[in-house]
């Protein structure tokens, strides 16, 4: 009674692990063969108005480098605080709120960008996308910085000190480059997670049928289009989104990849 | 610069504090002129957008049959909105109403199927890799479970419109946008997520507990349900409550499948709407109160799950650190 109770539930155990693989399974393969129906070159080389995705993957990658580039220096610094300067309740109060914030529904962050950076300038624009997607991005890299630093020997701080450097010389120098590849990865799989967002950029970048590198005006976004067009009644449209689909979850695939194999070359 | 560099760190570090201070006051103020005319009535209220007689108004509490008619019927309501319209205008003493319960009770409702259908599943998972499978496909199914978590949420929603919600709604009748199929494929998002941060919870049961166990001649079963489930349970309920908090504030995979309908549903498989989803489909055509309604919604839901991601966190996850 008490072996086939546990072989019951062994097997239970093991079918889940198949159901969870069996999703994964089911939607990378719709991916591939809806995506690779309707993928052509001339998608590259187009720009939606004429058939093609070139502006949004264009777009969307500056939306979310943009963003990296002001999100990474500040969660990392901001990290910095927290495991190396912070001490008592004002840092551990910052950790518990960057926490939250990771968890935090994407669409609220667009409303509230939309508040202050979109209604008052009369309308949607590049610039609101990126200070969405970043504010997505620092709690991100925070807490991602805050827990490689503490995986850093206290022994590495000493030795620095000792040497005479300053303490800030010390956490640039010797603490970080300590971390660097935990902090790498962590930052890929950040930048990861914001490429593929929509929600927080509905109604700040909103999305462009054309080319354009102004941030000032509405911003081709891939994830955005997406989203319009899946919900086109035409057939093609459908078919351009399941091509920008294939696209997009293959960008971030790949990159969270990298980051993770970043972390086991070094194991 | 060791001064420069310690301020532009405290600086940095600031900043959170002051965006979710931002965030907060910043839908209250956007909020206010909805907050300021339905008051915390608007929870209760299932009314969205509705034209109604003014004196009807200062009576919120109970409403108009053609209220509840229309929500019941969306058709119809559809044209006897329009027929109200032009009447309205002509009589001008009606005002617009929007309540909120319909998106409150589609958001807990879908969330409450997620969960539903993600726990047995994601706890097989977290067992499967904590306990049964060999190192190296522990390592293999655990890094493709988290490859199906890092897959952008719109795709989730298309893949669930088109190939999900066709074969849910064969087997469980219906509609293909409902709340059942929202609700599913939402369970979907949240299992590696919730599998994941309940496998690392198993994980910090001391090895020496688990080896007493089996010397005893216990069973992996009897292991797992009496020695590492008993040590571990404040952590995977953490974990459950944080998906839990996750699923509240999911917006695009719910989108494309609960229907974006203000009706309240009667049957699980009727269409109705979410927080998220009001937001995302009726932002862009709104202004003066329905923004602010949509405000309103938000800040809602921003407490919801600040409230629930804080109770994960720190009641429960921080029990599991110390």
């Amino acid at each position: 009674m008490r072996l086939q109770l546990n072989k019951l539930f062994l097997a239970l155990s093991v079918f889940s692990a198949l159901i969870g693989l069996g999703f994964l399974g089911w939607i990378l393969i719709t991916l591939f063969v809806k995506g690779l129906a309707s993928m052509h070159l001339s998608l590259f080389l187009n720009d939606l108005v004429d058939g093609g995705l070139r502006n949004l993957i264009v777009g969307q990658l500056i939306l979310a480098g943009l963003a990296a580039l002001v999100g990474i220096p500040l969660g990392m610094v901001a990290g910095i605080y927290i495991r190396e300067y912070g001490r008592g309740k004002y840092a551990e109060l910052i950790r518990d709120l960057s926490d939250i914030m990771v968890s935090a529904p994407s669409i609220v962050i667009g409303a509230f960008v939309y508040a202050f950076a979109v209604a008052p300038f009369g309308g949607a624009n590049g610039f609101a996308g990126v200070i969405a997607l970043s504010i997505m991005m620092i709690p991100i890299i925070i807490n991602t910085t805050d827990s490689m630093l503490s995986l850093v020997p206290k022994e590495l701080r000493e030795a620095g000190i000792a040497l005479g450097a300053s303490k800030y010389r010390v956490i640039l120098d010797i603490v970080i480059k300590a971390a660097k590849v935990g902090i790498m990865t962590g930052v890929l799989l950040a930048f990861a997670r914001i490429a593929g967002e929509t929600a927080p950029l509905l109604f700040t970048s909103e999305t462009s049928n054309y080319f354009s590198l102004d941030l000032r005006d509405s911003f081709p976004s891939l994830t955005v289009s997406i989203y319009n067009l899946a919900n086109e009644p035409e057939k093609s449209s459908r078919d351009l989104a399941w091509a920008a689909s294939f696209i997009l979850t293959a960008m971030v695939l790949i990159i969270n990849l990298v980051g993770r194999y970043l972390t086991r070359h070094k194991k | 610069m060791e001064k420069l560099f310690q301020k532009i760190s405290f600086a940095s570090a600031t900043l959170v504090l002051i965006l979710l201070l931002g965030i907060f006051t910043t839908l209250y103020i956007s909020a206010k002129p909805a907050i300021d005319e339905f008051g915390l009535h608007f929870i209760v209220d299932k009314r969205w957008n509705q034209e109604v007689p003014l004196t009807q108004t200062d009576n919120t509490l109970t409403q108009t049959p053609t209220a509840v008619d229309e929500n019941a019927d969306d058709e119809i309501a559809d044209e006897d909105d329009m027929i109200l319209d032009e009447d309205d205008e002509e009589a001008a003493d009606t005002k617009t109403v929007y309540g909120g319960l319909v998106p409150i009770v589609g958001t807990i409702l879908s969330t409450l199927i997620a969960l539903t259908f993600a726990l047995p599943i994601a706890m097989g998972i977290a067992v499967f890799l904590a306990e049964i499978a060999s190192k190296n496909v522990s390592k293999f199914v655990g890094i493709a479970i988290e490859l199906l978590a890092a897959i952008p949420s719109i795709i989730f929603g298309m893949w669930g419109l088109y190939y999900f919600a066709p074969i849910i709604s064969d087997t469980f009748g219906g509609y293909q946008v409902s709340l059942l199929t929202a609700g599913l494929v939402l369970g979907v998002m949240i299992l590696p997520f919730m599998a994941a941060v309940t496998r690392d919870s198993m994980n910090t049961t001391p090895d020496v507990l688990k080896e007493s166990a089996y010397a005893l001649g216990a069973t992996k079963f009897e292991v797992v349900k009496d020695v590492i489930f008993p040590y571990s349970k404040v952590g995977i309920i953490g974990s459950i409550i944080l998906a839990l908090g996750r699923a509240l504030g999911e917006t695009m995979a719910v989108a494309f499948l609960i229907g974006a309908v203000y009706s309240l549903p009667e049957k699980i498989t009727d269409p109705t709407i979410s927080i998220p989803v009001a937001m995302a489909v009726n932002f862009g055509e709104a202004s003066g109160l329905g923004e602010s309604a949509l405000f309103y919604l938000g800040l809602i839901l921003f407490v919801m799950s600040f409230a629930v991601i804080s109770l994960a966190k720190f009641y429960f996850l921080k029990r599991v650190k110390s």
